[in-house]
């Protein structure tokens, strides 16, 4: 098993036709994903490496019987094109787009809450079940088949180092999924591990959080409460500066909220394995994972 | 985006808010002058800076005459005003607002921002004006108000009856209350603000709500649909390498630390400064390439480094993805070769095409220190650091 994506997925992209779009089309059709649409108004009726393309996600889901939509559109548009998957019928949404205005991801948090649809990001890079379906830009080759560990994060390269770690200690993955860098996101941490925690597969958890807000915090109560699967932790930030956006428009440490030290103490206080070096982290892991592999 | 107080005043005043009569000086004449056409005395004399807490240092004061007002222009334009946000050094005033005197009854804190957590508008509002709000927070956390605004749905009615009754507004000035609420609501998400705040919101003797300071953030990703706003940009404000690096396409923070650093990815890069400083240094900066990072933008990387003298090594940690190991040791060796580098530098690569990265940089014939992992990373930082 996974969450999320599987062998179910039938995925559509939206902004296929953009160089961005085609080639991370291509690469998740590569690993084995399902690609049965696309969408770029104004281009439908074309083909694409043989996929067909369509005005609307209305209409290619009508077709097509997609249920999942990646989206490559540019910032001015992905608000408008995730409430279009929503109000469309698909049930996943994976956001690779980074840059949105946050009041439009606030509009569309709102709408969503309205709709049977799963939001993915945005500015992440998508989500993965390893050996089994690609919704995402992540290098597939790092990743190991079979389980049984599950990893969520709110970066993109440094859920890869993660993975890599983890594959080269024998760790395989379920699923792992980046839940993007934004203020505003579609799923949360919690919901991630409600998610992993109810997934047979997945044994073991790693967490991967950074600077700002407090949704590490929240993650940290929820596994105290409800998740009975070892889980590893990690928080990346430690010597970053308050009040400085660190890339991500998320990462920014607001008066004493959103530190690393005080998201690491939440963890440890909920009984989380908490990794402070990255560069041991793959076999921090091996030690911590040993008794459920 | 941060703008200045005057510059937020023009947009409230273009949205109908009401703010007191003003105008912009850069020399003492023409505050004088400012003087005049507002109609005399009192006024208030404001530093424009970024930072906020310009009372504290001395950055804002109140002429009641001719002399006053000299001694105060003379005071604040060029000098150094350090406050709880400037850091030791100071930011230097190069403009003054000069604004009529009010007769104020009473003084209150208002802000709105997008709310993380709530996904809403977040409205907080607080009796005790003119204080520091985050010790307000701190000490009396009941006296702040807050009201969620669904952004579907906007401000409603019964939201602002919260409000002017939490605040114990009564009459004409509850009136105007509810009437300036609606259009600084308006404004916030019309101008997709990341924080509008007025510090004090008085209402003056003649029951009038007025917003005597402003303090307005864009989201700077917003800004292609605010042109007007993006114009209002003060580089003078900014650090001068930062300012560079964004017109690179770069995120780039300048630190306090002596080792340089690059990454792809800005989680990598919090994680990268955070080993440099287990390994006993402290990071000269954040940078992040990006995923899709060209040679050129490598070597404009480098060059910012190099350009903070602090800087005694660099660390280059790029995990390939989309960004593959072999374009990225193309642009360290072309930026290698372009700018004089006289510091030690380390690269730790992973991911993509890693084995034709690493071949490409030992043919270099450049002097560059590989490291084969993270932990490897560290620890020739440590060594460099010393």
């Amino acid at each position: 098993m996974a969450i999320f994506v599987d062998g179910t997925t039938r995925l559509l992209v939206q902004g296929i036709t953009g160089r961005e779009g085609l080639f991370h089309t291509r690469e998740c059709r590569a690993y084995g994903t399902r690609v049965v649409a696309g969408v770029t108004p104004g281009k439908g009726g074309r083909q694409v490496d043989g996929v067909p393309v369509f005005d609307t996600v209305l209409e290619a889901v009508r077709t097509t019987g997609a249920n999942t939509s990646l989206i490559f559109v540019p910032p001015a548009f992905a608000a408008d094109a995730v409430m279009e998957a929503a109000d469309s019928g698909i049930s996943l949404v994976v956001c690779i787009t980074e840059g949105i205005p946050v009041l439009d991801m606030l509009r569309v948090k709102n709408f969503l809450a309205l709709k049977e649809c799963r939001l993915i990001g945005p500015n992440c890079p998508g989500i993965i079940s390893a050996g089994v379906a690609k919704v995402g830009i992540m290098p597939a080759a790092i990743h190991r088949a079979g389980g049984p560990i599950g990893v969520v994060s709110r970066s993109g390269t440094l859920t890869y180092e993660v993975v890599d770690q983890l594959s080269r200690h024998g760790l395989g993955q379920t699923t792992c999924l980046g839940i993007g860098g934004d203020p505003v996101v579609g799923t949360s941490f919690v919901d991630a591990l409600a998610a992993f925690a109810a997934d047979d597969q997945t044994r073991g958890l790693v967490l991967v959080g950074e600077i700002g807000g407090s949704a590490e915090e929240e993650a940290a109560r929820f596994i105290a409460a409800e998740v009975d699967k070892p889980v590893v932790g990690f928080v990346a930030g430690l010597t970053a500066p308050p009040g400085r956006r660190m890339g991500h428009a998320g990462a920014i440490i607001s008066g004493s909220t959103g530190t690393a030290a005080a998201k690491i103490a939440a963890m440890e206080a909920a009984g989380i394995h908490v990794c402070k070096d990255l560069g041991t982290l793959g076999r921090f892991c091996a030690t911590v994972f040993k008794d459920i592999l | 985006m941060k703008i200045h107080e005057y510059q937020a005043k023009e947009l409230f005043a273009r949205a109908d808010i009401a703010v007191p009569r003003g105008r912009l000086a850069t020399t003492r004449a023409e505050a004088m002058q400012a003087v005049t056409d507002l109609g005399g005395y009192p006024v208030v004399i404001k530093a424009q800076i970024h930072a906020g807490g310009r009372g504290k240092g001395g950055g804002v004061r109140l002429a009641h005459n001719h002399a006053e007002a000299e001694a105060a222009c003379r005071d604040i334009l060029g000098m150094q005003l350090v406050t709880p946000q400037t850091g030791a050094a100071g930011k230097r005033v190069e403009k003054i607002l000069v604004e009529e005197g009010l007769t104020i009854s009473r003084e209150l804190y208002l802000a709105m921002l997008p709310d993380r957590d709530t996904a809403t508008i977040m409205i907080m509002a607080s009796t005790q004006g003119g204080m520091d709000i985050e010790e307000v927070a701190a000490h009396s956390p009941e006296k702040i108000m807050r009201v969620a605004v669904n952004p579907l749905l906007g401000l409603q009615p019964y939201q602002v009856r919260r409000l002017v009754y939490g605040l114990g507004f009564t009459g004409a000035a509850a009136a105007s209350f509810s009437s300036q609420i609606y259009k600084l609501y308006a404004l916030m998400v019309a101008r997709d603000c990341s924080l509008l705040e007025i510090n004090p919101l008085v209402v003056t003797s003649a029951d009038q709500v007025v917003a005597l300071d402003a303090k307005l953030d864009v989201d700077g990703n917003s800004l292609y649909r605010h042109a007007d706003i993006a114009l209002m940009r003060d580089e003078t404000e900014e650090d001068p390498l930062e300012v560079e690096a964004s017109r690179h396409n770069l995120n780039y923070i300048n630190l306090d630390g002596t080792i340089g650093n690059m990454v792809n990815g800005a989680g990598l890069a919090m994680a990268t400064m955070d080993i440099i400083k287990q390994a006993g240094a402290e990071p000269a900066n954040f940078l992040d390439v990006g995923g899709g990072a060209s040679a050129d933008m490598v070597e404009q990387g480098f060059r910012l480094i190099l350009s903070d003298e602090r800087v005694m090594g660099i660390l280059i940690n790029i995990f390939g993805g989309i960004l593959r190991c072999d374009v990225l040791a193309e642009g360290v060796v072309q930026a290698a070769r372009a700018v004089d580098i006289k510091v030690p530098v380390v690269i730790r690569m992973e991911g993509t095409n890693v084995e034709q990265g690493r071949a490409i940089l030992a043919d270099s014939g450049l002097n560059l220190i590989t490291a084969t992992d993270l932990a490897d990373a560290a620890a020739k930082v440590a060594a460099i650091a010393g």
